[in-house]
């Protein structure tokens, strides 16, 4: 008992001399670390874990992990696919996880609380372009006869006027015409109510202060959420007619031939914002260097997808369709991933930006994409007062988070990963794009000036009309 | 005469001798492998005929085909992790040598989990809920059998509560577990904690109903004996109540093991927890030529996972049981 008494002690001894030893070494060491330390300091946090949605534009954060990007910058990455963006949504909230590939509306949306009200930031664009509009092949038919044909073969862009007498039909017959979309705040509720009212079909109203969040008041066309995956299959049960959803579950209707994309959302709006990379600002404030970090590594992801002319995607591809990730047939997701785009069955066209994942400045959060966005909300009732051009500024400006971005940017220009020609002058950016002029109707946005851009249509709530 | 006495000992010496076991051998190992051969059989030609958007119906060799595949992908995934961690002890010893003052941490293998550690997720997670629900429901039900006072108070709220599927609890669990279970430093995840709560509170009932029948059915001459001896509360309980209802509580308690498996797979898919249920639902969203077959895989692992849980409980339940002569299937 004495005797074990004793080895105790002694133990306890050497423990204490070597915490001892150990802590003069550290003390010593201090001065040397601090001279020797980055500009940038080491993450706050290493072990991360982030979410996606099953859809070929994840794919920054997967090239971002199986390419290392991550590890160099000290993190240890998790990976984990969410059921919907509801789901993924809530999760960053709660803290189960860290950041997440979002839809561009969804930290805008959180951040003036439509839906859930919580405060998301981006510092980070993940793509442009990637969607595309499906309709079923009986609906095909129908619009067909409406589209004009050169040599055969449809001529794109195809409008929804080809798709207007359709739905006018359904409506005379007294049946709804039903379409699915991702998520009420998503890029692709807005592309698809824009490509519908641009045809003169109307989309529908929101109208949350008298809590109808249907999004179906005096609609031509009601549409309903269905979670990306899953769209190919509600099509196919004729619950919904047609969808708008990102890759590759437009290639899937066609692999499956229950289905026609009818139109891309590069036709809709040329080289328009897709997802972001969202995280919680409070996650943001206290961890600003794993921030950064983040930011560095998926910038230098974008960069490889869109390297020598789109020459990685097949490798991209290929990784996207692991079952870890994306998980559809190698086929599928080339379709699009590799510059091209299958319309109707056999009509391959090229579409060299269908996705962009870095030139055109792609990943830099400019303040007139978020701006667009508010005015998408704004335009179908989500956001229900009248706003001032400042009102969209200032929450642009809390959402876009392009500071941290160039702080990113820099580091990686500073350690020669990347050219600093191939981002925005920082120093002069003001965040607004110039002018764009590529939609389908051809009416032009102005980032600067919101209200009067909701003025140009024809279709939707004024810059002063309330329901 | 002779001749037919000598054939019939003969016959009945063959009959004691050999037919039992002819029968048994049939009865133990040839019946069950004719059903499982009838259903490969009858599987593989349904299969041909149902043509789904992803192609065929997996049959039994595409399915065998996908578990192969997903033992490669374990071995592949393992092989990864091996590189994970030397990378990660090469960047630790950079970092340290920089700057000495950095204590190197061994982070855990970031990648996807394999189809085996899903399972093992599930396994660990129904456990760990299944516990936590026998832990109240036993000593609750005792005291229902025991006093009638109690079990009429309780038993509106059993009723009320046990027809609850998950897909109610989970949005409350979730919503109540993001809340309230909040640490800089958790030792659980809050998926597991959401997954193993639900999983309580479906397999709570069925054991806390079986013990207090149980408890409530005890033989009349065992309370008399515990009467004259005059045991005090608790050995009355230890000594009495307990040996005679354990029968019924393992019944109880198999029920909701059968119960909470299931639950656990649908709050799985549901919430997006990992594990087993999280397979399936992946699978599903994947889309892919092979995703049905891959999740034929997990139905088949479900369901044998499902099947040897029961039978652990039943050996367990003949082990504790104290009547050996009762007949448990």
């Amino acid at each position: 008992m004495a005797n074990k008494q004793l080895l105790k002690s002694l133990k306890l001894a050497v423990k204490s001399l070597r915490i001892g030893v150990v802590s003069t070494v550290l003390s010593g060491s201090f001065m040397a670390a601090h001279v020797s330390a980055e500009e940038l300091g080491w993450a706050e946090k290493e072990e991360l874990k982030f979410g996606f949605i099953k859809l070929t534009d994840m794919a920054p954060l997967a090239i971002a992990y199986e390419k290392g990007y991550f590890e160099d910058e000290g993190l240890y990455v998790t990976l984990e696919a969410q059921a919907n963006w509801k789901v993924l949504l809530d999760r960053v909230i709660d803290g189960q996880l860290d950041g997440a590939h979002m839809l561009a509306g969804q930290p805008l949306g959180a951040t003036i609380g439509y839906g859930t009200k919580a405060d998301i930031i981006t510092a980070f664009s993940m793509d442009l372009n990637g969607n595309a509009i499906t309709v079923s092949n009986d609906i095909w038919q129908q619009m067909k006869k409406h589209v004009p044909h050169v040599d055969g073969k449809p001529v794109h862009p195809i409008k929804a006027d080809a798709l207007k007498p359709v739905v006018d039909d359904f409506k005379s017959k007294g049946k709804p015409f039903k379409m699915g979309m991702v998520f009420p705040v998503s890029t692709h509720n807005y592309e698809l109510r824009y490509w519908l009212a641009a045809g003169g079909i109307h989309p529908g109203y929101y109208s949350p202060q008298t809590g109808d969040t249907s999004g179906q008041i005096s609609a031509d066309a009601l549409l309903s959420v269905t979670p990306p995956p899953q769209m190919p299959a509600t099509m196919e049960a004729g619950t919904i007619y047609g969808y708008c959803v990102g890759e590759p579950w437009n290639q899937q209707a066609v692999f499956k031939g229950i289905g026609v994309p009818v139109v891309t959302d590069y036709e809709i709006w040329k080289n328009n914002p897709e997802k972001v990379f969202g995280v919680s600002k409070g996650w943001a404030d206290k961890y600003p260097n794993t921030h950064i970090r983040v930011v560095k590594a998926m910038i230098r992801a974008a960069m490889w997808l869109d390297e020598n002319n789109n020459a990685n995607r097949p490798e991209a591809v290929k990784i996207l369709s692991k079952s870890q990730y994306v998980g559809a047939d190698y086929e599928v997701i080339a379709n699009s991933m590799t510059g091209t785009f299958e319309y109707e069955k056999g009509d391959k066209r090229d579409v060299p930006d269908f996705n962009v994942f870095f030139r055109y400045n792609a990943t830099y959060p400019f303040y007139s994409d978020a701006i667009w966005y508010l005015t998408q909300m704004r335009r179908w009732g989500q956001i229900s007062e009248p706003k001032s051009d400042s009102w969209y500024k200032d929450i642009a400006k809390q959402v876009y988070r392009p500071d941290i971005y160039a702080q990113a940017a820099k580091a990686l220009i500073k350690e020669g990963k990347a050219n600093a020609k191939d981002f925005p002058q920082f120093a002069s950016e003001t965040g607004f794009k110039s002018p764009q002029t590529h939609f389908i109707d051809n009416i032009v946005y102005d980032g600067t000036a919101p209200n009067a851009y909701l003025d140009k249509f024809a279709i939707g709530l004024k810059s002063d009309s309330k329901l | 005469m002779t001749k037919q006495v000598a054939a019939l000992t003969i016959l009945h010496q063959v009959k004691d001798a050999n037919l039992p076991n002819i029968g048994k051998v049939l009865g133990n190992l040839a019946l069950p492998l004719i059903g499982i051969v009838l259903f490969l059989g009858l599987w593989s030609v349904m299969a041909k005929n149902i043509d789904t958007s992803l192609g065929k119906f997996p049959g039994p060799a595409a399915v065998w085909e996908q578990t192969i595949g997903l033992i490669d992908e374990h071995a592949a995934q393992m092989d990864k992790a091996d590189k994970f961690y030397a990378r990660q002890e090469e960047r630790n010893a950079a970092r340290v040598a920089q700057n000495p003052s950095y204590v190197a941490k061994t982070r855990a293998f970031t990648g996807a989990p394999t189809f085996f550690q899903q399972i093992w997720t599930s396994l660990y997670t129904v456990m760990v809920g299944f516990i936590v629900a026998s832990l109240l429901a036993i000593p609750i039900g005792i005291i229902c059998g025991l006093s009638k006072q109690a079990y009429s108070a309780i038993n509106p709220l059993i009723q009320l509560f046990k027809p609850v599927s998950p897909l109610a609890w989970l949005p409350l669990v979730t919503m109540v577990v993001s809340a309230v279970y909040v640490s800089t430093d958790p030792m659980f995840s809050k998926s597991f904690v959401t997954s193993a709560v639900t999983v309580s509170l479906c397999c709570l009932w069925p054991t806390l109903i079986n013990t207090a029948v149980g408890v409530s059915a005890i033989d009349k001459d065992l309370l008399n004996v515990s009467k004259v001896l005059r045991l005090n509360a608790l050995d009355h309980v230890l000594k009495i109540v307990i040996p005679s209802s354990i029968p019924a509580i393992f019944t109880g308690l198999r029920l909701s093991l059968g119960i909470g498996w299931m639950v656990l797979i649908a709050a799985e898919m549901l919430a997006q927890n990992p594990g087993l249920g999280k397979f399936v639902w992946d699978e599903f969203q994947n889309g892919s030529s092979e995703s049905l077959a891959r999740i034929m895989v997990a139905v088949l692992t479900i369901g044998v996972i499902g099947f040897v849980l029961d039978r652990l409980m039943l050996s367990l339940q003949k082990k504790v049981s104290w009547d050996k002569n009762a007949v448990l299937r």
